[in-house]
């Protein structure tokens, strides 16, 4: 087997999903090389050299390759394919965006969002917004595949000592131009690899509210998530949503917060280690899940619980 | 301009499906189905393109049996125009109807219908795949938004603001492109039942497959679908002190 991966990273670092990626090579088994796709990121493909687990460095470095669009990645990877039995990327934005395009032009069948590898052509995935777990086995020649970071342990970022080898960039593509990027600054841990991550929902009430969930995460060193009422209602940016379309967490302590347990949030977070539930609706289906539940008026328990800390 | 929207026939999203007992498929016996919700939105952009004057025809497209025809009335009673159930008896969850055979059948449709732009949802809440818009794009050499909150079009001019993992993106695209609906984009409204009746008298019509030169071979085989393994339920604490505790002493996760 030769798998390729995909690396997700801001021209400046290589994003842990991308690790968790490897993890799932490691588990088909074969070769790995990285493609590393952007512009002046030659400290990514450096930084990629050193992941454990890895064969080759491809840096595919030029202006218009900046902003990683799936126009401009999919013909690099469709370039590169014919020398994989294995693509494989992180299943985020950026991962959900490019892989499908480079598949359909390869007219291969894409495998989504992977949790676990039962054999080289054999994967299983969530469908229904988990409520059921599909085993497929794809009978494509090349399969690309993206991965949910939680169902794969993340590989060293450290000991590996791959050569650097330059990808030539043909022209560009030019279907799509950047125009801004708004992104939430924050100096809390990444909601998706976070050890602790404390959400709120709808019952938190305003965006003004929502200092309470800041307090306590901050507290905890956490990171913040929220049901999706909570993102449509403005309290926090979207890309806290935590759920079934939104972001897949699996951390050790997941602390739901005014939220009354939805499938589609459910999907987000029902494989964290520990699940902490407060809600004043002892009838909440969170309260089905959790393990351990306070019925309680927010509000009053969660200063209580941020200053008992 | 004309834009072309495909849907999908999905289980309800309230629905708690169920695994068949054999491990094959889902149980789809009485159970409501619906369009999937980010059809839904797809279909109400459009319907908000043609009420501000940019837009003149919207076409509704659904790969899906016979009862297919239940998800185009509905689109209608929204506000599409016109519609085509491309018929198969094929299942369209899992295991039949795939989405780079979606992706195809839709770009036979849109040779022949030549729309300025496509939007459909990011994703199916059945098989909760996330490719055939990207493929769509790929197909027909377009340019493609995805995972879309805001859209705007002015003349030839295609402006998208893109939810992604770190927050927003805007991109401008050249026209035709492919849009693919967040949760954001808008809140469809509901059918009012004159609208309704209107949608009964709408052209809809039906071809099969291989009428587009195509047939829905299966790369990605189902061996099994099982149910995840449950979640035990855990206990109720008392207050505050007792939840401390427990994280402490008992679960140790902090
Ligand atoms: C296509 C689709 C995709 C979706 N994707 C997602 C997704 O990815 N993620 C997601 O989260 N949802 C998603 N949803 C939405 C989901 O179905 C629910 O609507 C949503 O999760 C509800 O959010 P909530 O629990 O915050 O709100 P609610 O269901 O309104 O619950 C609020 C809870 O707060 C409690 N509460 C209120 N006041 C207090 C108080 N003072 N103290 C304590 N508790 C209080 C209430 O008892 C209640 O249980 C999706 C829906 C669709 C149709």
């Amino acid at each position: 087997m030769s798998i390729l991966i995909l690396a997700e990273h801001d021209n400046v670092s290589i994003k842990t999903t991308t690790l968790n990626t490897i993890g799932a090579a490691v588990k088909i088994g074969g070769d790995i090389d990285i493609v590393v796709i952007g512009s002046n990121c030659g400290v990514v493909a450096e930084a990629a050299s050193k992941i454990s687990n890895v064969n080759k460095v491809i840096l595919a470095d030029a202006e218009h390759l900046k902003h990683q669009t799936a126009e401009e990645i999919a013909p690099i990877i469709v370039d590169l394919a014919k020398s994989y039995s294995h693509i494989l990327a992180p299943a985020t934005t950026f991962g959900k965006n490019a892989l499908p395009r480079a598949a359909a032009l390869l007219d291969m069948q894409q495998i989504s969002d992977i949790i676990s590898v039962e054999s080289v052509d054999t994967f299983k995935r969530p469908v229904y917004a988990g409520n059921a777990i599909a085993t497929v086995q794809s009978s494509d020649s090349i399969k690309l595949i993206t991965v949910r970071s939680t169902g794969f342990d993340a590989v060293d970022a450290t000991g590996g000592s791959a050569e650097i080898e330059n990808y030539s960039v043909g022209a560009a593509v030019n279907l799509s131009k950047f125009i801004k990027q708004e992104f939430t600054k924050s100096e809390r841990p990444e909601l998706s690899s976070a050890k602790i991550v404390v959400s709120g929902g709808r019952g938190v009430g305003s965006k003004e509210n929502f200092d309470l969930i800041e307090k306590l995460a901050d507290k905890l060193g956490a990171a913040i998530g929220a049901s999706r009422a909570a993102v449509d209602a403005g309290y926090v940016p979207n890309d806290y949503q935590v759920g079934q379309t939104g972001k897949i967490v699996a951390p050790d302590l997941y602390i739901a917060i005014g939220i009354s347990g939805a499938i589609q949030h459910l999907a987000g977070m029902k494989d964290s280690k520990v699940i902490v539930a407060i809600n004043k609706d002892e009838d909440a289906p969170i309260f089905s899940i959790a393990d351990y539940g306070l019925v309680a008026d927010l509000f009053d328990a969660v200063p209580e619980l941020e200053e008992k800390l | 301009m004309k834009i072309l929207v495909p849907i999908k026939r999905v289980v309800d999203y309230n629905v708690k499906v169920r695994v068949k007992s054999d491990g094959s498929a889902i149980e789809l016996a009485n159970v409501k189905m619906s369009i999937n919700p980010f059809d839904e939105i797809a279909v109400e952009e459009a319907v908000r393109l043609k009420e501000s004057g940019k837009v003149s025809e919207i076409v509704v497209v659904t790969i899906a049996s016979e009862k297919g025809q239940e998800q185009i009335r509905t689109a209608m009673a929204i506000g599409a125009d016109r519609g085509i159930l491309v018929k198969t008896d094929a299942a369209i969850d899992l295991g039949g109807v795939e989405p780079l055979s979606v992706a195809k059948t839709l770009k036979a449709l849109i040779d022949k219908e030549n729309p300025d732009l496509v939007i459909m949802g990011k994703q199916a809440i059945d098989d909760d795949s996330n490719q055939t818009g990207q493929m769509l794009a790929a197909l027909l050499g377009w340019a493609q938004g995805t995972f879309a909150s805001k859209l705007d079009i002015d003349g030839d001019k295609i402006t998208v603001t893109r939810e992604v993992d770190g927050g927003l993106e805007t991109l401008e695209l050249c026209s035709p492109a492919i849009i693919t609906t967040d949760l954001r984009l808008n809140e469809p409204r509901y059918a009012k039942l004159p609208d309704i009746m209107k949608a009964k008298k709408k052209p809809l019509e039906i071809i099969e497959p291989s009428d587009l030169g195509l047939d829905y071979s299966v790369r990605m085989k189902i061996v099994n679908i099982a149910e995840p393994q449950p979640r035990k339920g855990g206990i109720k604490v008392d207050n505050v002190d007792d939840l401390i505790d427990k994280l402490k002493n008992e679960a140790r996760v902090i």
